[in-house]
């Protein structure tokens, strides 16, 4: 009955978004102030019903309703509890009705916190997000539908993919659909403003916003996944560039893109026309997301739901929309007149650099990831591209990035003198080069990238340090804190790139690795470390069977830490999984996996010491955090104040 | 705990990337098949080095490497002879031969025309005529609303 129910509401919902993406946009257009505003409450309306479906298919898993197709394929009774719930979005079906419900969660939020948008704005943005909700709603009921049921249902499910029972994973998704979704907010006001012929100042800091929390979203999302991917896949690698990774990749440095140009927009009122396209592509490229982790038209190891029927489906979607958009586009950006003048060294020339090499970052980003399926559907080449070419392809442009960077966030608007703004960084420079020198003097021998990472990374800890010192002007460490939120903002998060940057050179220059045999009581050497394999011993799980690992590390003749990897075995999907074991630490984690059993005796073992990775997660948590601050300025709270005054 | 030694037994056990048996005694000799083994992809498995990949092929694969930097090939040699079994497929840099130069090409051709279209917008800000305000009357209003009284 409960599906049903759900079935009910998510069809509900489909008809009402139909009302929602037709009746406003004509309303608006033709004066009816009444028909434009029932926009608002058709958006919480449809947040509602959504709410209702969802709420449904998640009793459905956790009661373990096997009449439920979904749930047999998906869940098992004896799983635990929080996987039964994630298990809801870790398939296709469940995974796109989330999608749906996040973008009614957005579509809602801007009908009830919008009242200070101009209202036929308002009817016009609420009608775009209306008609995304109707493209996706019909690929799930027709497609996608997660309230099948089976005729004859059996006694139990066939489980979760068992790399995917894990914390960490359980909540990337959301995540990162928060932050896909969020971007469809800067996508429809795009899009009206489009229709409305203007984009002003005002436009920019209602887009502004949204995007900024997308884009928080969206590195807590990445952030996570790549976390999962470091203990989870037994080799301590964070970052593959799988073609699922780069899907997420794109939006994120689209949308870092795009809240630096509508910046310009709301300060300068110039960059207009190309903030829009921004703002067209950076949902563009979260649909190429979707598309990409949903067809499963590139393999990798994440598609774990592949269907190239449902892929033409989201094709048709996003051709739709983006060709509709870039049309629209092109019949109205010439409207658009910049107003601001600068010269190009300026804080506004140096957000035209920071365009320049997001934009062309992303698009390395996109030719890499599309390139087999380009070159196998045109020469019939087999081929594939890899890390390798990643790595040498988008590495330059972050190293531009973060050279300009500090000097760029540093400079004044409309002109400035290149020997003024470089003053303030004098010291930042000065720090810089002495981390560079005790880089230069740790790493044993030539590790040019140990340097150059360590050092950019620096440079941009310290131009943000300095960026907020000047700030402050004469009146030092009072004013520091008194400093609008925006600036702190910004800093962190620019210092939050920074660690990141310092993190990936360092664990990729200084890591220790060591393979071996170890036998049982015999200690062996990592680095400083001594360890020893004390034994392996046989477990049972709730859903699994064990076989774990008891490894004693000592350093100078003291344990520091007991590490316990272990090899799983999920018998209802017989899949092993290894557990890596991992002592954390602030400037290295230890890292430990159990392998086979030797017939001559003994255990393989391999053992890293991964030099500062945590701060590559510290980093995006950081960046994650500049976004929120800045998302708590004055600026977006007067707003929300002049709202309640409104109301 | 017999049944439970046995349902391991009985799935079988995963071959977990690089070995220790597989590697060899010389030091300089095994950093190059990592190396090498590194950017070669598993035939069979979804976007897997052969380092890291659990399949048996990729141990296979493994073992040929280090068989022929044994007998003395170049790392071109090696990875050549990989290609001419599997395929480009196995490469994970593609070579910057025939089409593939687009790929390596576009990036930078990309960033060049950034480049020039960000100079072109920035020297005409530079020169365009002066307005005589930055907002228009109504656009303050507009912003005094928004920004409440204080």
């Amino acid at each position: 009955m409960t599906a049903e129910l759900g079935h009910l509401s998510l069809i509900m919902a489909f008809v009402v978004a139909i009302y929602q993406c037709s009746m406003p946009m004509l309303g608006a257009a033709r004066g009816w102030t009444g028909v434009a505003d029932s926009a608002r409450p058709a958006a919480i309306a449809q947040l509602l019903l959504l709410a209702v479906s969802f709420a449904m298919l998640t009793i459905a898993f956790v009661t373990s309703d096997f009449s439920l197709k979904l749930v047999y394929e998906n869940s098992h009774s004896s799983k635990p509890m929080l996987y039964k719930i994630s298990g809801v979005w870790g398939n296709h079906e469940g995974s796109m009705l989330l999608w749906v419900l996040i973008l009614a969660l957005f579509g809602a939020a801007a009908a009830i916190f919008g009242p200070n948008l101009p209202p036929r704005l308002r009817a016009r943005v609420l009608s775009v997000q209306g008609a995304i909700s109707v493209a996706f709603l019909a690929f799930i009921i027709f497609t996608s539908n997660p309230f099948w049921r089976l005729a004859n249902p059996p006694f139990d499910g066939r489980d979760l993919n068992p790399l995917l029972q894990d914390p960490g994973l359980a909540f990337h998704p959301p995540f990162l659909y928060l932050g896909y979704v969020g971007l469809s907010m800067a996508f429809s006001f795009a899009v009206a403003a489009l229709i409305e012929g203007r984009v002003d100042a005002a436009w920019a800091r209602w887009v502004r916003p949204w995007t900024l929390a997308a884009w928080v979203f969206l590195t807590i999302g990445i952030a996570l996944g790549s976390w999962w991917a470091y203990y989870e896949l037994g080799w301590g690698g964070f970052w593959f560039w799988d073609p699922v990774e780069n899907a997420s990749f794109m939006p994120w440095l689209l949308a870092a893109a795009l809240l630096h140009s509508a910046i310009v927009v709301e300060k300068r009122e110039a960059l207009k026309s190309w903030t829009i396209l921004l703002a067209i592509m950076a949902f563009g490229f979260s649909l190429i997301g979707t598309f990409i982790v949903r067809s499963g038209v590139i393999t990798s190891v994440h598609s774990f739901a592949s269907d190239p029927q449902r892929g033409v489906f989201i094709l048709g979607i996003l051709v739709l929309f983006i060709g509709g958009a870039l049309t629209l586009f092109a019949a109205r950006a010439s409207q658009m007149s910049a107003k601001g003048i600068f010269s190009p060294l300026s804080r506004e020339g140096a957000l035209v650099l920071n365009n320049v090499l997001l934009a062309v970052s992303a698009f390395v980003v996109f030719i890499g990831t599309v390139w087999p399926l380009i070159a196998e559907l045109v020469w019939g080449r087999v081929l594939s591209v890899g890390p390798p070419f990643f790595d040498q392809a988008f590495t330059p442009f972050m190293i531009l990035l973060a050279l300009a960077l500090p000097i760029g966030a540093i400079m004044p608007w409309k002109r400035a003198k290149l020997h003024r703004a470089l003053r303030p960084l004098r010291g930042a420079l000065l720090l810089t080069g002495a981390i560079g020198l005790l880089v230069f003097a740790l790493s044993s021998g030539h590790s040019a990238l140990a340097v150059i990472g360590a050092g950019l990374g620096s440079w941009l800890v310290f131009g943000s340090a300095a960026d907020l010192w000047q700030r402050t002007g004469s009146s030092g460490v009072s004013r520091l804190f008194r400093l609008p939120r925006a600036d702190w903002g910004k800093a962190i998060a620019h210092a939050g790139l920074g660690v990141t940057f310092i993190a990936v050179a360092l664990i990729q220059a200084w890591e220790v690795e060591d393979i071996r045999v170890a036998q049982i009581d015999e200690p062996f050497a990592l680095g400083p470390y001594q360890l020893t394999l004390r034994g392996v011993e046989q477990l049972r799980g709730p859903n699994y069977l064990s076989q774990m690992a008891r490894i004693d590390v000592a350093r100078g003749g003291s344990t520091v830490a007991v590490l316990r990897p272990e090899k799983r075995v999920y018998p209802v999907q017989g899949m092993p999984t290894t557990e890596a074991a991992i002592d954390y630490g602030f400037f290295r984690d230890l890292y430990v996996v159990i392998g086979n059993e030797q017939p001559e005796g003994g255990w393989a073992v391999r053992s890293y010491i991964k030099p500062f990775a945590s701060w590559i997660w510290g980093g995006a948590i950081l960046m994650a955090l500049g976004g929120l601050i800045s998302l708590s300025d004055r600026r977006y709270r007067v707003a929300a104040a002049g709202r309640k005054a409104a109301a | 705990m017999r049944r439970l030694v046995l349902a391991l037994a009985l799935i079988a056990t995963p071959v977990l990337a690089v070995q220790p048996d597989e590697m060899l005694s010389d030091p300089d000799l095994e950093a190059r098949a990592r190396a090498i083994s590194r950017d070669l992809r598993c035939p069979v498995c979804q976007g897997e080095n052969i380092d890291d990949s659990n399949a048996a092929i990729s141990r296979d694969l493994r073992l040929y490497v280090r068989e022929r930097l044994v007998a003395g090939d170049s790392d071109r040699a090696v990875v050549d002879n990989v290609i001419e079994r599997f395929g480009e497929f196995v490469l994970f840099q593609p070579r910057a031969t025939g089409a593939n130069l687009i790929l390596w090409l576009a990036g930078p051709l990309m960033a060049l025309i950034g480049a020039f279209a960000g100079w072109r917008f920035l020297r005409g800000r530079d020169q365009a005529t002066p307005m005589p305000d930055d907002l228009s009357a109504e656009e303050k209003t507009r912003l005094r609303d928004i920004m409440g009284d204080d």
